[in-house]
């Protein structure tokens, strides 16, 4: 996700706005991260609020989604390739609740967090078989690898114009199908309070189901945005998983849109921090954010009362 | 369960036993490589059953903990300590220690001169490094249940990870190589070469055997029973007055020591170790096997662990090895959360106690597994 560093100005005018440029690379290259770790962890929420279950998979649909929009795009369009793949992965997300959740009766946290950790391996390796290791890309939606736009000196590329967009199309339209829409509705209810939803006559298992199948979706679109600057990898599942809960869990588990603010804050502290420490490093960062908040505020900057030393146990 | 924990440890030692005959008589020797390795996976494995089977604490750090273990044995043992950035040997402290024997100039392969630790000082300072980070994590994470300590420790196992990876003097993605053999005892060296293939073999048992009886003992001292109680109940424990942070603290970083140790003993025989090492992939392989052997039940961990990971040592299973793992992980998970071997154990105990009931006729006695948590949730 990192885009070139625009070359530094000879004069000590151009050197400035090259300083300026250089932070607004960072910035940029951190909100486009970021925005993916949001829409990573709205997947994570989404799941989480309806079921109780943290979909350890949930890297693994983005993975899909950008797999096999590549797939697709060989004898489709892009933007069919891309419906295309959303639709798959929403439904293996759906299949995965109905052949694993569903017939679960009282399941222990534990035995949740290790079903859903068994199937992210099964997938990824799955992918590895279906597919194979090597790194795969769509096409830039405009232009190519070398088109920028600049912006106040920074180059950026137009795809993370795309990223940001769709991003924030997601995230709105997802808003107001919760608020407005009928089936939102349902599911908040049943977020809520699954006993008194059942009662009030929604159907509870299926609405667990559909939100397996927005966060699949959610999490392929997301894919595919991102597949022509990030690429697409079989094992880039994890650490991106595990990312997106730590911008989850910064905002606060539950809460899409707090979600959207820590993805943004972990992309951009990321990006950021090639400027401190060895790049390799990089990765670390993320997770290491994750652990600080987790052990001095688990409920994250904009949480409630929901709090990982809850009374909820295995 | 076990009335009397020496029976079954006598029989282990003789199963040990046999099968290095077997393989020795039948001119299988080369088997015992993959077995010396599944044994010191096998200790990280039943390790982590005291803090998931008995403490009902998730971990999905060990695979770090062993690499630390590992780690420092090969970067004290084959960094050179006499120039560059880290002249210790030029120091009153280093010259010291030279002096003493803890470091010691050494020549390696390609005929370089470098002073090093030796393996001893090495494997002491590995197992106490190992025991301080333990600490260190797992003092705020025990105090996270569920879910985020499930993330936390995932979460510090990929820092690690992407650590030892990006470190130049941890060898980056190589790791570290030609780490020297250990002469732990006189005529005993851990070491790959096939002619000490026989004395590593009942070193990496007896090691097994050692933590196993070490396993056995805490689970049936007050600690064990505290531990169960906090499994069974935190509230409920709390409210009995069990310190429960305490003994999740203690048995966690007692079990994050024995992935350390194993670490360090098979860093030695494998002569160097990878960053694959910490990966996630090996700290869920640990909780798989865990899993697989039934969770609070250290005897089917041992031996589900050590057969799943002997044949996938040996390759049994081809380029599915990981696809297995999590295969095996969803089935049981879903089908048998008690471990595959629970409905054997309960047949077996329920012959026991029919057997036990039968002349006595009383009423009153209990199940034969009445002191096994028989719920994970």
């Amino acid at each position: 996700m990192q885009v070139a560093r625009p070359f530094s100005g000879t004069d000590r005018r151009q050197e400035q706005v090259g300083l300026v440029s250089q932070a607004l690379q960072y910035i940029f290259s951190g909100i486009t991260a970021g925005s993916i770790y949001a829409i990573v962890a709205i997947g994570f929420n989404i799941v989480y609020s309806t079921t109780g279950i943290i979909n350890f998979a949930q890297g693994e649909f983005f993975m899909l989604g950008g797999m096999t929009a590549v797939t697709l795009s060989a004898f489709l369009p892009l933007p069919l390739a891309i419906a295309g793949a959303v639709v798959v992965v929403g439904l293996v997300g759906g299949a995965l609740d109905v052949f694993f959740f569903r017939r679960l009766r009282k399941p222990s946290i534990l035995q949740m967090i290790i079903i859903t950790i068994g199937l992210s391996i099964v997938i990824r390796e799955a992918a590895l078989h279906i597919w194979d290791e090597k790194v795969r890309a769509l096409p830039y939606f405009t232009g190519d690898a070398c088109s920028s736009v600049k912006v106040l000196g920074a180059a950026i590329s137009p795809q993370v114009f795309w990223v940001l967009v769709t991003v924030g199309v997601v995230v709105i339209a997802l808003h107001c199908f919760l608020r407005y829409s009928i089936v939102g509705k349902a599911m908040r209810a049943c977020a809520s309070n699954s006993t008194a939803s059942t009662l009030a006559g929604i159907n509870a298992t299926n609405m667990r189901t559909l939100a397996f199948v927005l966060s699949a979706g959610l999490g392929a679109l997301a894919g595919c945005v991102v597949s022509p600057i990030s690429m697409t990898s079989y094992d880039m599942g994890t650490s991106l998983a595990i990312k997106g809960f730590s911008a989850a869990i910064l905002g606060g588990l539950g809460n899409h849109m707090a979600a959207v603010a820590g993805g943004l804050a972990v992309g951009i502290a990321e990006s950021c921090s090639v400027h401190y420490v060895p790049a390799a490093y990089k990765d670390a960062i993320a997770f290491a954010i994750l652990l600080l908040v987790l052990f001095v505020r688990p409920q994250g900057l904009f949480g409630g009362t929901e709090v990982g030393t809850s009374s909820r146990e295995f | 369960m076990q009335r009397h924990p020496i029976i079954p440890i006598v029989a282990l030692v003789g199963a040990i036993i046999a099968v290095q005959v077997t393989a020795t008589l039948s001119g299988r020797e080369y088997y015992l490589t993959q077995l010396i390795m599944s044994a010191y996976y096998t200790i990280v494995v039943c390790g982590l059953c005291l803090v998931m089977g008995y403490a009902g604490q998730l971990s999905l750090g060990h695979g770090a903990f062993f690499a630390l273990g590992g780690y420092t044995t090969a970067v004290l043992t084959t960094l050179d300590f006499s120039s560059g950035a880290i002249n210790l040997a030029a120091t009153g402290l280093g010259r010291g220690l030279l002096k003493v024997g803890i470091l010691v100039a050494q020549t390696d392969l390609y005929g370089r001169d470098f002073v090093a630790f030796t393996p001893w000082a090495a494997f002491i300072a590995a197992l106490l490094l190992t025991l301080a980070i333990a600490v260190v994590v797992g003092y705020p994470a025990l105090r996270l249940r569920g879910h985020y300590l499930a993330m936390a420790t995932l979460g510090f196992g990929l820092i690690v990870y992407r650590l030892l990876l990006g470190t130049e003097w941890t060898g980056s993605a190589d790791g570290i190589s030609s780490v020297p053999g250990w002469h732990i005892l006189p005529g005993v060296v851990i070491c790959g070469k096939s002619a000490h293939r026989v004395k590593n073999y009942y070193v990496a048992w007896g090691l097994v055997v050692f933590v196993l009886s070490f396993i056995v003992n805490v689970v049936r001292s007050r600690t064990g029973r505290a531990l169960r109680s906090i499994h069974d109940g935190e509230l409920a424990a709390n409210a009995m007055g069990i310190h429960t942070a305490g003994y999740k603290l203690k048995v966690f970083v007692l079990s994050a020591g024995m992935a350390g140790v194993a670490g360090s003993f098979l860093t030695h025989y494998n002569g160097g170790i990878g960053p694959s090492e910490a990966g996630a992939m090996k700290s869920v392989r640990y909780v798989t096997l865990v899993a697989a052997g039934g969770m609070a039940n250290v005897w089917g961990v041992l031996m589900v662990g050590s057969v799943l990971t002997f044949l996938s040592l040996r390759g049994c299973f081809g380029s599915m090895d990981h696809a297995v793992f999590g295969g095996i992980l969803i089935l049981i998970m879903s089908f048998a959360p008690q471990g595959p071997l629970k409905p054997l154990g309960d047949f077996l105990s329920r012959v026991r106690s029919a057997c036990r009931r039968a002349p006595r006729d009383s009423a009153a006695g209990r199940p034969g597994d009445g002191d096994l948590p028989g719920r994970l949730g």
